[in-house]
């Protein structure tokens, strides 16, 4: 059964230096808070696995958290590059950054393969592509059935993913709706779960396309109001699109950054 | 001096060849300009699709990413992103996919990836593939929108992110590429499409005031050129009036 918590109580009991941890959320519910709190407790050397790494990988990866990515797109949506992806690929800065690259259909399918308990998903894809020739986690497959050639793809088991809901009930079972991407089965395939929620609820009241996270499939909750801005929590917040224009500038160069993260982030009190 | 901009001239003729199409796979950027216009001029009842998850949206105005809240909002069914991948894209649902590009062949292969910078010094980190591999690979016609330029339109791509017609006719087939592939190509001079028996990109269109000289001059490769080559129907009043409501109101 999940346990209520503090932020920074969950994130010190489930995530440790070296882990593999996905952070998910399709644009919508992006767990930014509680990855602020990985920052401000220096937990270091991680491996992380986001199929859009987005701002808040680019804000791990500038603090020099991160020694992996695994992802399938990596820019700012709309906007343009993630600076501090591409400082750390093209220039090693502030570490260098061993990548792990698919397409988002490939991504999609390990976390599928990851929570099916298997060790690997099939899919139309890749074939042609020079993706398939860089990684370790792409191979050929026949079908036994038809003889096709295949696409498989090696599970994605995070030891810890984090989601942002929009709301929890008092024993942990949590729902989210909206766009939900991938988290239902980034949560299932992972060791850990730590969900960041808007509000914590009485009781649960179900919402058209709403997926529910059962209790005993949550490790902890913690309530965090506005736990995913810039990103957004459908009926909570919207999206904010000025910060994500903003980022292009903070981002751009190394010593504003540094300075964002101290006033922004490190500075910050904790939740 | 005309009345619209080269760009405008991109937009509008992406938008109109979307008249015969049903669904459209959306990227962001130009595809989402031009499927969005599509809507609004040639194709009113076309179903956006968006790889976030939104299926049959109706922005009122530019999302500025693929998972802007207003798409959700508008959509006939929301659903999850390994469905999305699965079930309607790769089972080949899609009549088209839209799609950006930063490098192009002339097989219409496409690379997101990165650029060379020459010996000694590190490519350019680009955003990666998302969702284009699989839309290139599974949409029953894939349609690319980008700006013309000699170190957009390549002899040869840095990085193969996403397969057009691969190293020419069949290749599709050999690969189990079950889309056609790239129908045409749509920048801001004209309008290249692949020869039925080569695939390879031949210029069939120029966009008014355009001569043939400028575009082979935008292209890294001897560009071939169709016998008869046409000129795009200028922009009516009402495709401009839509196309700038649009960007206006963009998010």
């Amino acid at each position: 059964m999940a346990v209520i918590r503090t932020l920074s109580e969950a994130v010190a009991e489930l995530i440790h230096d070296g882990d593999s941890v996905a952070m998910e959320g399709f644009t919508h519910l992006i767990p930014f808070a509680a990855a602020h709190e990985v920052i401000r407790q220096g937990i270091t050397d991680l491996t992380l696995i986001r199929m859009t790494p987005d701002l808040i990988y680019d804000q791990l990866i500038g603090a020099g958290l991160v020694r992996k990515l695994v992802f399938s797109w990596g820019g700012n949506p709309g906007v343009g590059s993630l600076h501090r992806f591409r400082d750390a690929v093209e220039n090693g800065w502030p570490r260098p950054l061993e990548l792990d690259e698919h397409s988002h259909a490939g991504m999609a399918n390990r976390y599928v393969a990851g929570a099916s308990g298997l060790p690997f998903a099939v899919l139309r894809g890749y074939r042609g592509s020079d993706l398939a020739t860089r990684t370790d986690t792409v191979a050929t497959i026949t079908c036994p059935f038809t003889g096709e050639e295949l696409a498989a793809v090696a599970a994605i088991n995070p030891d810890v993913t984090v989601i942002h809901a929009q709301q929890a009930d008092r024993e942990g079972n949590v729902q989210f709706w909206g766009l939900t991407g991938v988290q239902k089965e980034a949560a299932l395939a992972a060791r850990r779960v730590l969900v960041t929620v808007e509000e914590i609820v009485d009781e649960l009241e179900p919402r058209p396309g709403g997926v529910i996270l059962p209790s005993w499939v949550v490790t902890a909750v913690a309530e965090v109001p506005g736990g995913a801005h810039p990103s957004y929590a459908a009926g909570y917040s919207v999206r904010d699109n000025a910060f994500y224009r903003a980022w292009d500038e903070i981002s751009r160069d190394r010593e504003r950054f540094q300075t964002w993260l101290r006033e922004n982030v490190l500075q910050a009190v904790a939740r | 001096m005309s009345d619209w901009t080269r760009d405008e001239l991109m937009s509008i003729n992406a938008a109109r060849a979307l008249a015969g199409a049903r669904t459209c796979f959306v990227g962001i950027g130009l595809p989402s300009t031009a499927a969005n216009l599509a809507r609004r001029t040639v194709r009113p009842d076309l179903v956006l699709i968006y790889e976030s998850g939104a299926l049959g949206a109706k922005p009122t105005r530019l999302p500025l990413s693929i998972g802007d809240s207003e798409l959700a909002d508008t959509a006939d069914a929301v659903v999850s992103v390994p469905e999305m991948f699965n079930y309607w894209l790769q089972a080949g649902r899609i009549d088209v996919g839209f799609l950006g590009a930063a490098q192009i062949d002339r097989f219409g292969n496409i690379n997101t990836t990165l650029i060379d910078r020459g010996p000694g010094r590190p490519p350019i980190r680009l955003p990666g593939a998302g969702g284009a591999p699989e839309i290139a690979a599974n949409c029953r016609e894939v349609l690319i929108v980008l700006r013309h330029s000699p170190r957009g339109f390549v002899e040869r791509l840095d990085f193969i992110t996403s397969v057009g017609h691969g190293t020419g006719r069949g290749d599709r087939e050999r690969l189990g590429l079950r889309g056609k592939g790239p129908v045409a190509v749509i920048t801001d001079l004209g309008i290249l499409r692949p020869d039925p028996d080569t695939a390879e990109l031949v210029l069939t269109d120029v966009h008014p005031g355009v001569d043939i000289e400028q575009v082979r001059a935008a292209t890294g490769w001897p560009l071939k050129i169709a016998d008869q080559v046409r000129t795009t129907e200028p922009p009516t009043a009402e495709e401009l009036a839509a196309l700038r409501a649009l960007t206006a109101a963009s998010a």
